[in-house]
């Protein structure tokens, strides 16, 4: 059995008297497409940030195909592709300037630079666009250069910090496409973080959900959704709802959970979909409540995502998280 | 080191791609050089002077001869005649008039019988500049008109021979080191303070710190990419500067080089020093408000566009530790005077000292990590 690509150990950092992550441990397998879902401050991009060197780890360790980040950064570094959340492409360089200038940062011999570039244009689909100023592309092509500019050093294990972010559906889909067909053809082994379920399900082989610091589940996305009680999810809206009414719908027959998501919305957890939602109507039917709206589903990573960070992610985004870590740590240990 | 040249290269085109920043910095000291050329350093012509004539006698009408003939000649100013002086002064007090001239009843026979004659001058000394020049053309009117008619065969008193080792230098030429000091300052600013920032805060900087290139490298890199920029902006604006105010000297090939050699050593000079100041700032706003105050303080105290010698002691204890106060000299030593290399040695160790030590400094406060 190969070694893992990514292994951390017991991992810690702190920023003076915080700790952001506290002591996370996990390995990801050569070739895994690896998603690390957490809250905002959860921790995940101080994580990110340890692995690809950026930041000083405090305890632990961490190896890139088995460099130590801290005793081999460069040689981990030359290993590793990393993209971060924002576009940071030069807007004024071109295409292909972009991309020539990491191949040099990278030291990608000269022989091989004008090949490796041609590649990745082809395989991001950027090729008749190589000599257009990247400040013309729009937001999916500048994503997909990104994406390129991360593989111009052809490395084993690439990093990608919410890749889909501010996307627009069609431009998601090509990049979960583009991102299956590199990892097949190079392959690579990917880490990445989101803060959509439905990219984590269809991209990610395993999920480490992170949340104050801790790693709060680690496993298959299949696997995490059996692991949250109740295999379906009813979400019925009532209009003028009674106060007691989660009590009543908690009495129903088969309920694991319920969570009131407010204006009358509730979020059932059941074993049993279809008795759940004839007991519920009945009861809406029985006490006189009008239901807005019903739809029954099965468990997604939504559910299980609320099952272990006890909250909802959307609204995490737009609360202010309750810890900023300083952006450029001066004070850490 | 190939890696130092990727940093270089990629400054250099997004240099070219978006100039207009660049010129921007550039255009501001050659307006600033045109402005203030043309603005100080002339000389008064078109005042207005009143002149209240108590006396109507002979002698005074030699003062009215005199006033004439610096109306009609340097033009300094024009006499306008008055009644009173009460009016006069009060008209200097609005502004209708410059100065006033008060030609006292009697003067004519006190001239004659040597009784200590006077004209009264008003003068409004809220402007020192203009105040001081009319109160200058009258001293001369005065020592012309106390020439006495019949020149003694001796003459007793000294007099002065001055030797100006130069031609004419007018104030737009005086102030030509400055605007190119200015120029490359300001290059300096934008490009080594204000896009490096930016750099930072768009994430810029986080691609550079994932790749293998070490910490000399990126800091060598964006160093010496700022110096290349600054060292086009103190080219061009020395070119144009030049011909601007007339002059010639930039053609001669030893002036020349010494003109490179401080274009250089400034802009390294400037370069790390700015690179000192930034290197753990990572809010966007920080440079934009100290940037005014730099300005001030770097560019006022060196001589630039007034002399060192007229500072109280506590600014020109700042001038000595300026680097525009050698910059300024180094380029006036070569472009207004031509004294030769000996006379730029002293601004060019200055300048090469400060460079290395600041650039020292920041590289080993440069942090390779977030």
């Amino acid at each position: 059995m190969s070694a893992p690509a990514i292994q951390v150990d017991h991992i810690v950092k702190r920023f003076g008297d915080f700790t952001a992550v506290k002591g996370i441990s996990f390995d990801v397998a050569d070739g895994e497409i690896f998603g690390l879902l957490g809250p905002n401050g959860a921790g995940k991009s101080t994580l990110i940030r340890m692995m690809t060197t950026l930041i000083p780890i405090t305890e632990g360790r961490a190896l890139i195909a088995g460099h130590d980040v801290v005793a081999e950064p460069d040689a981990a570094r030359r290993r590793m592709g990393v993209i971060p959340q924002a576009l940071t492409s030069d807007i004024n360089l071109t295409v292909e300037e972009n991309l020539s200038i990491y191949a040099k940062l990278y030291g990608v011999p000269r022989a091989e630079r004008r090949r490796a570039i041609e590649e990745l244009l082809e395989a991001v689909d950027l090729l008749k666009w190589r000599n257009a100023e990247t400040g013309t592309l729009s937001g999916g092509m500048r994503r997909r250069l990104e994406i390129a500019r991360g593989l111009v050093h052809s490395p084993r294990i690439f990093f990608l910090d919410e890749p889909t972010t501010g996307l627009d559906p069609v431009s998601r889909v090509a990049v979960w496409e583009m991102l299956g067909a590199l990892k097949a053809q190079r392959g690579l082994t990917i880490l990445l973080t989101t803060h959509y379920m439905d990219e984590a399900d269809r991209l990610c082989d395993r999920i480490a959900i992170v949340d104050h610091g801790e790693l709060v589940a680690l496993d298959t996305p299949a696997n995490l959704k059996r692991s949250v009680p109740g295999n379906n999810v009813i979400e019925a809206q009532f209009e003028a709802p009674p106060e007691d009414l989660a009590a009543r719908l908690q009495a129903l027959p088969s309920v694991t959970s319920v969570q009131s998501e407010g204006a009358g919305m509730f979020r059932v957890l059941t074993t049993d979909g279809s008795g759940t939602t004839t007991a519920l109507v009945e009861t809406a039917v029985r006490s006189g409540l009008a239901l807005a709206s019903l739809s029954v589903q099965n468990t997604t990573l939504d559910d299980v995502f609320v099952h272990y960070t006890g909250r909802q992610l959307r609204d995490e985004q737009v609360k202010p998280p309750a810890f900023i870590p300083p952006p450029r740590p001066g004070g850490q240990p | 080191m190939n890696r130092m040249l990727a940093i270089i290269e990629r400054e250099l085109r997004k240099f070219f791609r978006s100039p207009a920043l660049m010129l921007a910095a550039m255009v501001f000291p050659l307006v600033q050089l045109v402005i203030l050329g043309n603005a100080f350093g002339g000389k008064i012509t078109g005042a207005r002077m009143g002149v209240v004539d108590y006396d109507g006698g002979p002698q005074a009408l030699r003062v009215w001869e005199a006033f004439d003939s610096i109306a009609a000649n340097v033009k300094t100013f024009k006499a306008v005649r008055y009644a009173s002086d009460k009016q006069a002064a009060e008209d200097v007090r609005s502004g209708r008039l410059d100065a006033a001239v008060i030609i006292p009843p009697q003067f004519s026979r006190r001239v004659l019988e040597g009784q200590d004659p006077k004209l009264g001058l008003v003068v409004d000394n809220s402007d020192q500049f203009m105040s001081s020049s009319l109160e200058s053309k009258m001293q001369e009117v005065v020592a012309a008109l106390n020439q006495p008619k019949v020149m003694p065969r001796v003459v007793q008193s000294l007099s002065l021979d001055i030797v100006e080792l130069y031609p004419f230098i007018d104030y737009m030429k005086y102030l030509l080191p400055g605007s190119i000091t200015l120029a490359m300052f300001v290059s300096v600013m934008i490009g080594g303070g204000l896009l490096y920032i930016d750099d930072k805060a768009r994430g810029v900087h986080e691609g550079f710190l994932v790749t293998p290139i070490t910490k000399l490298e990126l800091v060598f890199g964006l160093v010496a990419s700022g110096a290349i920029k600054a060292v086009m902006a103190g080219f061009v604006i020395t070119v144009l500067g030049s011909l601007m105010s007339g002059l010639g000297v930039i053609f001669h090939p030893v002036i020349l080089l010494q003109l490179l050699l401080m274009i250089g050593a400034t802009s390294f000079a400037f370069n790390a020093m700015m690179f000192l100041m930034m290197v753990r700032i990572e809010d966007p706003l920080v440079p934009r408000a100290m940037f005014g105050i730099l300005n001030t303080l770097l560019f006022f105290p060196s001589g630039a566009i007034y002399p060192i010698h007229a500072f109280p002691v506590w600014l020109r204890a700042l001038a000595t530790v300026d680097p525009f106060t050698y910059a300024v000299h180094g380029f006036k030593s070569a472009l207004l005077k031509q004294a030769g290399f000996h006379a730029i040695l002293p601004d060019l160790l200055f300048l090469g000292a400060l460079g290395l030590a600041t650039l020292a400094l920041a590289t080993r406060l440069f942090k390779r990590t977030l």
